[in-house]
């Protein structure tokens, strides 16, 4: 992105989209995709429901295959990774989901010792519990340490789903949706907590988000997407200073609900 | 890569095009479970967890189950062999039929019922709320975990499942037996096992392991492939149930067959 090129310099691409289509059945999701997202830069792509926000994220990780166009991730050519050499990639990138995702049948404890069990063998009984104890702090939620996804409210939910893909120490993150059904309060707590992410772990981010204070708080820099293809890039303030009526009506539409 | 959308155009019918993609799609799924299963990381606790789950959640519904089959069937042969003098047959014919049928298909019945509607509506569940996305991005392999596991399970409890029922069967008839002909039960046991082969207990064996992995993999695939939110799940639970069933019978009729072409 031209405004944050000036600031890290076009070398320390961290992931870059160039032409990307994805269309399911007659449905055209992405009409051409192009994105640069440099290390340590936070990007909120923003767009109402149903233009292919998640579906980008998705193809980032490899979850959905691409109908044309490239997705480099770290130096890597997504598509043309095999299934080892994406899973060692997905090892660097935290997806957070919209739905948080936790597995139903076990306690927070035993979400978080999941991956974390299977990816740092090396780790004693000791230090993995440790482990999740200092990403439980980090998240504020060390008290839930016992209980089940179901005794969770929403905005726990979606900090221990945060949680559980921080302590991987990955160096991406995808957010998708973050606050989304959330009262205004829990959402200004979860936008902190993807400050507070950036900060402290030095991640590089993408924020799938609708909501304009989501975007404003979390993103340097903000993308705007319109029927699969991004119609504006640059700072909050820049996009939305923007004549463009699709924008406009967005910003308005928000505003208004 | 390519450079413009695909179209898709229905080969023959929207319908008969959908049922060949499924039964590709199906057989994909099998090759990939043999496939996962002999390479490591092997998900021992997880399949430790779901042969608990499978076997021993089961038992009371297997016993109670085997238990009346054996007991009603002995009382409803009974009339047809008292009309020849022949109620001494009794214990061998109830043997014959508790071993070589019933103890499978009832098992096998029960099991897609309750264990196969599990597994494809956890699955499902974990698919619609994308559980299985995120261990995917959490570079776990999900198939491993909760395909092998459990298609695993169930082909290792079905068949264990299926001669505890043969022997709970074997002790409904036993009362009845006792109830009206005194017999005791050393007697009435030598004169079930006087015609039983080792044939008789090995197509039992088979037939179980081949009901338990279908019972699992049609469980598996039908969750691991539900959509639509809740209702898929609901769907995938029941369509599980009915193609599994469908499919054991199918499979007996099959293994019969060959049973019968090695025994006569």
């Amino acid at each position: 992105m031209e405004a944050n090129n000036e600031i890290t310099g076009a070398d320390d691409i961290v992931i870059s989209i160039k032409g990307l289509y994805k269309a399911f059945g007659d449905n055209e999701v992405l009409r051409g995709v192009d994105l640069d997202v440099h290390n340590k830069e936070n990007v909120a792509v923003l767009g109402r429901s149903g233009t292919g926000k998640s579906v980008l994220i998705k193809i980032i990780c490899g979850l959905l295959k691409p109908d044309a166009g490239q997705v480099n991730v770290l130096g890597q050519e997504v598509e043309l990774l095999n299934d080892k050499e994406l899973q060692q990639l997905r090892l660097q990138i935290g997806f957070s989901f919209q739905s948080s995702a936790l597995y139903d049948s076990m306690t927070v404890r035993e979400n978080l010792a999941f991956p974390l069990v299977r990816h740092a063998k090396h780790l004693t009984r000791k230090e993995v519990k440790e482990q999740i104890e200092r990403v439980l702090n980090e998240v504020g939620l060390i008290q839930t340490i016992n209980q089940m996804p179901s005794e969770l409210s929403g905005g726990q939910r979606k900090r221990i789903g945060i949680a559980r893909t921080l302590i991987l120490r990955p160096k991406i993150m995808l957010y998708d949706e973050p606050t989304s059904g959330l009262d205004p309060i829990t959402s200004i707590e979860i936008n902190n907590l993807i400050n507070q992410v950036k900060h402290t772990f030095n991640t590089t981010s993408i924020i799938i988000t609708h909501d304009l204070t989501c975007a404003k708080t979390t993103g340097d820099t903000v993308a705007m997407l319109y029927e699969g293809k991004f119609i504006k890039k640059g700072t909050f303030d820049e996009v939305f200073a923007s004549d463009d009526e699709r924008i406009q009506h967005f910003y308005k539409y928000n505003f208004i609900t | 890569m390519m450079n413009s959308k695909p179209v898709e155009k229905n080969v023959i019918s929207k319908k008969i095009d959908n049922f060949f993609l499924d039964f590709y799609s199906a057989t994909q799924f099998i090759i990939r479970f043999f496939k996962e299963l002999f390479v490591p990381p092997y998900e021992v606790k997880e399949i430790i967890k779901q042969c608990y789950e499978i076997g021993y959640k089961s038992l009371f519904l297997i016993s109670l189950t085997g238990f009346i089959t054996g007991l009603v069937f002995t009382k409803q042969s009974r009339p047809s062999l008292s009309e020849f003098g022949a109620t001494s047959w009794l214990p061998s014919l109830v043997a014959i039929a508790i071993i070589r049928a019933l103890a499978p298909l009832v098992t096998a019945l029960i099991c897609a019922g309750k264990v196969g509607s599990n597994i494809a509506a956890e699955l499902g569940s974990m698919k619609v709320t994308e559980q299985i996305d995120a261990m995917e991005v959490s570079a776990v392999n999900p198939f491993k975990f909760l395909v092998v596991s459990r298609v695993l399970a169930t082909t290792i409890m079905i068949p264990l499942l299926m001669f505890y029922a043969g022997f709970v069967a074997m002790m409904g008839a036993y009362l009845n037996v006792h109830q009206n002909e005194m017999t005791s039960f050393i007697t009435f046991f030598q004169q079930a096992f006087q015609k039983i082969s080792f044939l008789d207990i090995f197509s039992s064996l088979a037939k179980s392991i081949v009901y338990g992995f279908t019972i699992g993999i049609v469980g598996c695939y039908k969750g691991f492939h539900a959509k639509n939110g809740t209702e898929g799940v609901g769907k995938a639970a029941n369509l599980s149930v009915v193609l599994s069933m469908f499919l054991i019978f199918i499979e007996e009729i099959l293994i019969v067959q060959i049973t019968n072409s090695i025994r006569y």
